[in-house]
């Protein structure tokens, strides 16, 4: 790494990103944490209530429940995910027009909004006229993601496998092309195997992508909303209620302020302390890198 | 590279079919699938979608595309969406670039909690200012206009762009910098004619990915918006809710929507896999 040099004055350069996120980050946040103390009749009229809304979410099975079906969700999603994608991007063509072609095709769900994703999947699995939907069906198997729990997890997490798998992979792919070619020479040399190139050279060369692949995918996943909200629009029942899903309901469907606030900073908290974890981890591996 | 280092003794035994092959076309499969039915479903009339199941229509028709084509309620929601992104991109890139260089080049106080900082708002859900923002813009009288979604996508756009710029710069040799500085340019010519050319390509993943991010957006597009500036994908969504689920409709809308995504992914395919390389998305 080149060296820096100590120049306060950077901060100017600095300074318009500083304004501009500050003015959709910072202010917001304090709204937010306005309203977390305090109850409100008919949006104009605000009384102190002090931790009240606290205690009470904390003590909501309402809350617990959608924390812990998006841990379970964003658990699952991880460990599909993460080795599906290692293992696409070590199958992918080295070179020339197929892997172009693998690329820009795998990168194409990648692109889709969100809620065209969960259009794509209620169409391709409902039972009258999909036809994944039509298929199960037809199989003997009895599938209904509006009316069965299951059958709706099970279609949220294809979904999003179908979805997110490609950045995990191409994520992969990119690091495995960094790996000098003198490496897989050495190995052939010392007759290693297959799954030994696997362990000690990709896998170690690919582990500062797949730290990001990682952070990536839990953030994404936990904070999930647009799919399943298209999809089940987070039933049947709350069974694919999952966190986003329930503060926007609070939030903006029954206009709990106070409440939808104080879940808010919850819901931020936990993010930023997993990010601050990961976010160590990188840079850490990033000095690791540097110095080898 | 990896049938280089393995000899083909086992293959040897079986017909040649090779494991990885069959992966990526299994894979690629179940990606296009889905997409496939959608584009099917889009050529078909809203009575063979629910009448008869086909695999190839029995007639084509096109006149879900002509719905959209025709009425200002569906293609306007387009003409938002390329707005707010387009507004949206050039508003991250432009205070990024400034930004990135600074945090590439200088250490000065408090950089690496800045940085942090600014990958926070990346993480941030949505969902969290969905509320927030609703009152904010509403109360600087910018509530469904489309300056209002590109600033509130910036929240995490805005990060993005630093950190892939950020990467891009540091592979520039600082000794370009002096020498321009030696030669009597000064910042801003040296940023504008030396600099910027230079990273021509990481400015040209950064747009892809703040184009991208903000394009897919729903959320906050949809909250921040009611008439003028409703975007492309909130359309789509009230239509599922409210008017009798025209699926033709609906299907040609978002085969609409994947079609500029394809088209940048096409261009920029080669420096995808450079900007991923970085590790910076």
């Amino acid at each position: 790494m080149t060296q820096k040099t100590t120049n306060q004055r950077a901060w100017f350069l600095v300074l318009p990103v500083l304004a501009l996120v500050a003015f959709s980050s910072i202010i917001p946040m304090i709204t937010v944490v306005n309203y977390s103390f305090q109850d409100s009749f008919g949006g104009n009229e605000f009384f102190w209530v002090g931790l009240e809304w606290y205690r009470e979410l904390l003590q909501s099975e309402r809350l617990w429940d959608a924390l812990g079906r998006q841990l379970l969700f964003s658990s699952i999603i991880l460990l599909i995910e993460i080795p599906l994608g290692i293992l696409i991007a070590l199958s992918m063509p080295k070179k020339g027009w197929m892997a172009s072609l693998c690329l820009v095709l795998m990168a194409l769900p990648l692109l889709i909004p969100y809620n065209v994703v969960g259009t794509i999947w209620q169409v391709f699995a409902r039972a009258d006229i999909g036809l994944l939907g039509r298929a199960i069906s037809d199989l003997g198997l009895s599938y209904n993601y509006a009316q069965n729990a299951f059958d709706a997890w099970v279609t949220v997490i294809v979904m999003d496998v179908w979805h997110w798998t490609s950045l995990v992979a191409l994520l992969s792919y990119a690091g495995l092309r960094s790996i000098p070619n003198a490496y897989y020479q050495a190995a052939e040399i010392d007759q290693a195997s297959r799954w030994a190139v696997f362990r000690y050279i990709e896998l170690p060369k690919m582990r500062g992508v797949l730290i990001i692949a990682v952070l990536l995918r839990f953030m994404d996943s936990f904070m999930i909303y647009t799919e399943p909200f298209v999809l089940t629009g987070g039933g049947p029942g709350n069974a694919t209620t999952f966190l986003s899903i329930d503060l926007v309901k609070m939030a903006l469907g029954q206009f709990d302020l106070g409440p939808a606030a104080a879940f808010s900073l919850m819901y931020f908290l936990v993010i930023l302390l997993i990010s601050y974890v990961f976010y160590t981890v990188m840079i850490s591996a990033d000095n690791d890198g540097a110095a080898r | 590279m990896s049938e280089q280092s393995q000899p083909n003794k086992r293959r040897n035994a079986g017909p040649r079919i090779r494991l990885p092959a069959v992966i990526i076309c299994a894979y690629l499969l179940f990606i296009l699938v889905p997409i496939y039915w959608l584009a099917i479903m889009s050529l078909k009339s809203n009575a063979e979608i629910l009448g008869a199941f086909t695999l190839w229509p029995d007639s084509i028709t096109f006149d879900n595309y002509r719905t959209i084509l025709t009425d200002p309620a569906w293609y306007m929601g387009y003409i938002n969406s390329f707005i707010y992104v387009s507004l949206n991109t050039v508003i991250s890139l432009t205070v990024a670039l400034p930004a990135a260089y600074a945090f590439s080049r200088y250490r000065f106080m408090g950089d690496s909690h800045l940085f942090f900082w600014l990958l926070t708002n990346r993480m941030a859900p949505p969902a969290v200012f969905a509320l927030p923002f609703f009152q904010l813009y509403s109360s600087v009288e910018l509530f469904d206009t489309h300056i209002a979604v590109a600033l509130a996508h910036c929240l995490f756009n805005v990060p993005l762009a630093v950190w892939i710029l950020e990467g891009f710069m540091r592979g520039v040799p600082r000794e370009i910098d002096e020498t321009a500085f030696i030669d009597g340019y000064g910042f801003g010519r040296f940023f504008t004619r030396i600099f910027i050319p230079m990273i021509a390509p990481g400015i040209g993943v950064a747009a892809f990915f703040c184009f991208m991010f903000s394009w897919v957006e729903l959320l906050l597009s949809r909250t921040l918006t009611s008439v003028d500036a409703k975007p492309i994908t909130a359309i789509m969504t009230r239509t599922v809710s409210a008017s009798g689920l025209d699926w033709g409709v609906l299907a040609a809308a978002g085969v609409l929507t994947i079609i500029p995504g394809a088209i940048v992914i096409y261009f920029v395919r080669s420096y995808i896999a450079k900007g991923l390389a970085l590790g910076r998305v």
